[in-house]
C-alpha cells in the first residue's frame, strides 16, 4: 500500500536523504516519518483522496513553528498544516514531497475572560471545549459545525467554518478577534485586535477561509456570546419541497431570524427515522425545523409569530416542542444525517453549494433528474435559513464507476449552483475536491488575483500549496475534459 | 442605468500610461477622512442604481455611485435595514464612500461592523480588469474572501464598482434608557450587561450620563426595561439622540473648531478609564472611545497600544503625525504586497491610508 515502494531507487534515495535532513533540522520536536505512522495523515474527512506525507512534525511550541517553517523553506519542503483531519474538500490532503504540521498538541486554552467576553486559544483546541469552558459563565463561542466535538479552531478558521446557528450568530469570520500566526520565513504576525478594529486593511478578514494557505495559526482570540435562556424548535411538514423553500423565504420576508432553519427532504427525513427513531412526519415530502431563542418573553413571541407564517404557507402538520428533552429529540435527526446517510449505503458525497433562498426548490427538481440521469440516489439535508444545501449523493467506493459518476453528479449540482447565482461552497471549502469547479465560478483574471493575493502572504509558494485555486493550465484542461451538463461518457452503456 | 465602466476604465488606462493618480470620489462626505487626498477626480456617482434587492434574500445588490439615502429608503420600505448603520457625513454619500471607508455607527456593537455585512464586491483594478469577489448568498467560501479586504481600505485597492450587502429586518420594538454613572461605572456595567441576554444594541457615555438602546422583540425589550432599570427617554428624544451619534452632529462632536483634535481610540471594551486632557465620550459598549484632547500624539498611540488598541487622528490636529496607527513590518510587508497586486501602478488613492500604500 506504501505509495514510495513504487517510485525510481534513485527517487527513493532523494526522499531519504530530505527525510534524514529534516530529523536532524527539527531535533527536539516530535517527527514521524515511519510509513506505519504517517499513514494516519494520508488523509483528512474526505477520505477518497489520498497522499502520504515525507513526515509529519508534532511541535508543542510557537519557537518549534517558526523553526520547522524557516527548515522548510530553506529546504523548499511544501508544508501542509492540520487541525483534526475533518475538512471536507481535501484541505489537510498532504503533498507528496512536503510534511504535515500537525497542530494537534496546541491543546491549551490560554485565557478565559468572562467580563471581555473573549477566549484566547491554541489552534488545536476543539471548538466544543471553547464553549465548554466558557459554559460556567454562561457564555458560549457561537459557531458550531456539526464536527464540533473533533474539529479544530484552526482549521474552522482555515475554513471559516459555518453551523446551524450562522443565519443569527454567524459565521468563525463574524466571530474571532484576532489571530496570531507564523509565515513560511518563520516570522510571526498578529491580524486584527482585542478592540473592534485593527489599522490598515482588514487581514483578518481574508485570512479566514484562506484553507490553510497563507500562515499557519498559533493562536486565535475568540468573541464569546451570552448563552440565550431558553430555546424552542418549531417542526413544521410540507407536502411539497417547493412550498417548503416558499415558506424559508416568507419567514425571513416576515422580518423573523431564526436562530437555526433547517430542512430535510422526504427520502433523508425516512433515513433519519430509521436511524433515530424521533417520530418524524413519514408523509412529508419536506421537513422544516425552525428554532427561535432567547428570553422566554422573546421566544414565545417569535414562536407565535412564525407559527403563523408556516400556518399561511401551507404547513400540513406543526408541531412545537415542549420540552429541552422534546427540542433536542426534534433535532436528533438533523443531527445524524450523516451516519444515518452512512446505513443507506456504503459511502455518500457530500455537496456543500450555497444559493439563493428562492432557487431551493429549483435546484431540488434538478437534483432529482440528476439522481435518474447518473443513477445514483441522493438525499438532501440543508442550511435552508441561507441557502447552503448539503446533497448526500449515496454511492459504493468499491466500484469505481460508481465513484466516477458520484463526482460528475457531485460537479453538476455545484455547476448548477453557480448558474443559479450561487456559489460552489458555502461552509466546507475547495482544498482538492471542488478545485476543478473553481474554473466555472471564477474568470482567469480572477484567479490570477487569487494567487497573488497568496503570494502576498506566502511568497515562496510552500504552504499548502496547489490546493483552492486552479492554474490556468489547469482550468483548460478542465475546460477541455468537461461534458457540459452531465453526458457522461460512454452514455450507451448501462449503468444499474 | 447608465453603465460608466467604458469611461471609468479609460480613465484608469489614461492615469497609468501617465503615471498620474487618481483621487476616487463620491459625493466628497468624507475627504476629511484618512491622509490627504490628491489626484485627478474620478467622479463614482454616474455608476448608480441598485441592481437587485429581493427582500427575502437579505440581501441588496448595487452600484457604487448609489446614495446611501436611496437605499436605506429603499430598505424601510421593507422594514429593513443597514444594520451596521453606517454614519453617511452628509447628504449625498455613496455606497462606494461608505464600504471604502468602511465605517460603522452606534448598532456595531451589537450588530456588527460594516465588514461583517459584506458578502460580495465588484472591483475595477489597475489593470482595468473587472473581478468579482464573493457573491450574493450569505455563505460562501469559494477562493480567498477578498470581499472583505475592500471595506477600510479608502480606495486604495481599486475601484469599487458594485457591492452586495446582507441586511436585516429592523427591530420590532426600540427603548432607550439614561443612567447616572461614573465612568468607571458604566464600563464595568456595560462589560457585565454584555455577558447577559440582553437586547442591547446601542451605548453611549459622557460626563456621568450614560444612555443605553434595546432592540428587539417587543417583549425583549419590555422585559430588560423592567430588569435594568434607569430611566426611559421619550421615542423622539432617542432618534436625536442616536442620530447625533451616528452623524457626529452631536454637540460633542460638532462644537469643536475644526482645526481641533479629534482622536478615536479603538480599545478591547474591558480597557480601564483612559486618562488625558480634555473631553471624551464612549460608544460601543467600551469599546470605541472619542476624545478631544491636545495630548502628543505619541502619548494618545502608546496609551492607546499598551491598553489593546489603536488611536486614529479622525479629524483636525497636526495630520503630519500619521493618520492611522503605524503598521507592524511584516503587516505592512503584506499590504504593500495586496496594493502591488491590484493597483501595480500606484494610481488609486495613494497615500490615503499610508504614505506607503
Ligand atoms: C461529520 C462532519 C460534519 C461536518 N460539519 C460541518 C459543518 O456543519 N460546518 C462546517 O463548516 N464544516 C463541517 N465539517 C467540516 C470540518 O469539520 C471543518 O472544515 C473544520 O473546520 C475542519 O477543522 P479541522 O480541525 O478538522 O481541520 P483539518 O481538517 O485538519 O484542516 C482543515 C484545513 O485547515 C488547515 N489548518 C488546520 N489547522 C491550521 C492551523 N493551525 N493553521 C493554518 N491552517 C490550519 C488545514 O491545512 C486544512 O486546509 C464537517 C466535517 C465532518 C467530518
Ligand atoms: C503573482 C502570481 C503568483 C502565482 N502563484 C502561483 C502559484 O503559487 N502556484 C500556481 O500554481 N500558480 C501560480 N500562479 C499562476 C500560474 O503561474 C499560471 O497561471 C500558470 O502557470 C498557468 O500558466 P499558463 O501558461 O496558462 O499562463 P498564461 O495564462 O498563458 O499566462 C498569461 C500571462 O500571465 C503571466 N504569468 C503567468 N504566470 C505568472 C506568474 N506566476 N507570475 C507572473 N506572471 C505570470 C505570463 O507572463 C503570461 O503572459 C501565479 C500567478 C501570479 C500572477
Amino acid at each position: 500500500m506504501t505509495e514510495t515502494a513504487t517510485l525510481p531507487a534513485t527517487e527513493r534515495q532523494r526522499r531519504a536523504e530530505l527525510v534524514q535532513q529534516l530529523r536532524a533540522a527539527f531535533v527536539g520536536c516530535q517527527f514521524l516519518f515511519e510509513t506505519e505512522d504517517t499513514v494516519a495523515y494520508e488523509c483528512d474527512g474526505l477520505a477518497a483522496y489520498r497522499q502520504l506525507p515525507l513526515g509529519v512534525a508534532l511541535p508543542e511550541t510557537e519557537a518549534q513553528v517558526q523553526h520547522i517553517l524557516r527548515v522548510c523553506t530553506e529546504l523548499k519542503v511544501p508544508v501542509v498544516p492540520r487541525g483534526a483531519g475533518t475538512c471536507l474538500s481535501g484541505g489537510a490532503l498532504p503533498i507528496e514531497d512536503g510534511i504535515v504540521l500537525s497542530l494537534a498538541k496546541f491543546k491549551h486554552i490560554v485565557e478565559l475572560n468572562p467580563l471581555g467576553r473573549t477566549a484566547t486559544v491554541q489552534p488545536g483546541v476543539r471548538n466544543l471545549a471553547i464553549s465548554e469552558a466558557a459554559a460556567p459563565y454562561g457564555l458560549y463561542y457561537a459557531p458550531d459545525p456539526s464536527s464540533q466535538i473533533a474539529c479544530t479552531i484552526g482549521g474552522n478558521v482555515a475554513e471559516n467554518s459555518g453551523g446551524v446557528h450562522c443565519l443569527k450568530y454567524g459565521l468563525t469570520v463574524n466571530n474571532i478577534l484576532k489571530v496570531r500566526a507564523v509565515t513560511m520565513d518563520g516570522e510571526i504576525v498578529e491580524f486584527g485586535s482585542l478592540a473592534p478594529d485593527a489599522p490598515g486593511l482588514d487581514l483578518l478578514g481574508v485570512f479566514i477561509g484562506s484553507e490553510g494557505m497563507f500562515a499557519v495559526v498559533t493562536e486565535v482570540v475568540v468573541k464569546l456570546v451570552p448563552k440565550p435562556q431558553c430555546a424552542q424548535v418549531i417542526m413544521a411538514s410540507f407536502d411539497d419541497v417547493v412550498r417548503g423553500g416558499e415558506a424559508v423565504a416568507a419567514i425571513i420576508a416576515a422580518g423573523i431570524i431564526p436562530a437555526g432553519l433547517e430542512m430535510m427532504d422526504g427520502p433523508a427525513t425516512r433515513a433519519v427515522e430509521e436511524f433515530v427513531h424521533a417520530g418524524y412526519d413519514l408523509s412529508a415530502a419536506a421537513i422544516l425545523l425552525c428554532e427561535a431563542d432567547g428570553t422566554l418573553e422573546e421566544v414565545a413571541e417569535e414562536i407565535a409569530r412564525t407559527i403563523a407564517v408556516l400556518e399561511a404557507s401551507g404547513a400540513t402538520r406543526i408541531q412545537v416542542s415542549q420540552s429541552e428533552a422534546e427540542r433536542l429529540m426534534f433535532w436528533s435527526g438533523r443531527k445524524n444525517a450523516f451516519p444515518a446517510a452512512g446505513r443507506l449505503s456504503p459511502d455518500y458525497y457530500c455537496m456543500d453549494g450555497t444559493i439563493p433562498r428562492r432557487h431551493i426548490g429549483t435546484l431540488l427538481g434538478r437534483i432529482a433528474e440528476m439522481e435518474r440521469q447518473y443513477a445514483l440516489r441522493c438525499i438532501n439535508v440543508f442550511h435552508a435559513g441561507d441557502g447552503n444545501m448539503h446533497p448526500l449523493i449515496l454511492f459504493n467506493g468499491n466500484d469505481a464507476d460508481e465513484w466516477h459518476r458520484a463526482e460528475l453528479f457531485g460537479a453538476d449540482i455545484l455547476e448548477t449552483c453557480v448558474e443559479l447565482g450561487g456559489t460552489i461552497t458555502g461552509e466546507h471549502g475547495v482544498g482538492v475536491e471542488k478545485i476543478n469547479s473553481m474554473c466555472v465560478q471564477f474568470s482567469p483574471e480572477e484567479r490570477d488575483a487569487f494567487f497573488a493575493v497568496k503570494h502576498a502572504f506566502d511568497p515562496f509558494g510552500l504552504l499548502n500549496n496547489d490546493k483552492a485555486i486552479p492554474t490556468r493550465a489547469r482550468c483548460a484542461e478542465y475546460g477541455k475534459l468537461h461534458v457540459h451538463h452531465g453526458q457522461l461518457p460512454h452514455p450507451d452503456l448501462p449503468r444499474f | 442605468m447608465i453603465d460608466m465602466l467604458d469611461s471609468f476604465r479609460a480613465t484608469v488606462e489614461r492615469a497609468t500610461r501617465d503615471q498620474t493618480p487618481l483621487q476616487i470620489v463620491g459625493s466628497g462626505s468624507k475627504h476629511w477622512y484618512g491622509e490627504a487626498p490628491q489626484g485627478e477626480l474620478l467622479d463614482t456617482r454616474g455608476h448608480a442604481g441598485i441592481v437587485a434587492y429581493d427582500p427575502a434574500e437579505l440581501v441588496i445588490t448595487a452600484r457604487c455611485g448609489t446614495p446611501l439615502a436611496d437605499i436605506e429608503a429603499t430598505l424601510a420600505e421593507q422594514g429593513q435595514m443597514l444594520a451596521f448603520e453606517p454614519p453617511h457625513f452628509g447628504p449625498a454619500a455613496t455606497l462606494g464612500g461608505c464600504v471604502a471607508a468602511g465605517l460603522s455607527g452606534p448598532r456595531r456593537q451589537a450588530a456588527g461592523a460594516l465588514r461583517d455585512f459584506i458578502l460580495g464586491v465588484q472591483l475595477l483594478d489597475g489593470q482595468g480588469r473587472v473581478l468579482n469577489f464573493g457573491g450574493q448568498v450569505m455563505k460562501n467560501v469559494a477562493g480567498y474572501d477578498v470581499a472583505r479586504l475592500l471595506p477600510g481600505s479608502l480606495g486604495t485597492l481599486g475601484l469599487i464598482l458594485e457591492v452586495s450587502l446582507k441586511v436585516l429586518p429592523k427591530p420590532f420594538a426600540e427603548a432607550t434608557l439614561r443612567f447616572e454613572l461614573s465612568e468607571a461605572e458604566a464600563l464595568t456595567r456595560l462589560n457585565q450587561w454584555g455577558g447577559q441576554p440582553l437586547p442591547i444594541s446601542a451605548s453611549t457615555w459622557q460626563d456621568g450620563v450614560l444612555y443605553l438602546r434595546l432592540s428587539g422583540a417587543e417583549a425583549a425589550v419590555a422585559g430588560a426595561c423592567g430588569k435594568l432599570g434607569g430611566e426611559r427617554i421619550a421615542d423622539a428624544d432617542c432618534a436625536v439622540l442616536w442620530q447625533g451619534l451616528r452623524e457626529q452632529t452631536a454637540p460633542f462632536f460638532a462644537g469643536r473648531a475644526e482645526s481641533a483634535p479629534l482622536w478615536r481610540l479603538a480599545l478591547p471594551s474591558t480597557a480601564q478609564p483612559v486618562a488625558l486632557p480634555g473631553a471624551q465620550l464612549i460608544e460601543w459598549g467600551g469599546g470605541q472611545r472619542w476624545w478631544r484632547s491636545d495630548a502628543p500624539a505619541e502619548q494618545i498611540r502608546a496609551l492607546a497600544e499598551r491598553l489593546g488598541g489603536h488611536a486614529t487622528l479622525w479629524r483636525g490636529g497636526d495630520r503630519s503625525v500619521g493618520v492611522f496607527a503605524p503598521l507592524a513590518a511584516p503587516l505592512m510587508q503584506i499590504q504593500r504586497r495586496l496594493k502591488a497586486t491590484f493597483d501595480p501602478a500606484g494610481v488609486f488613492n495613494p497615500g490615503r491610508l499610508y504614505p506607503a500604500l
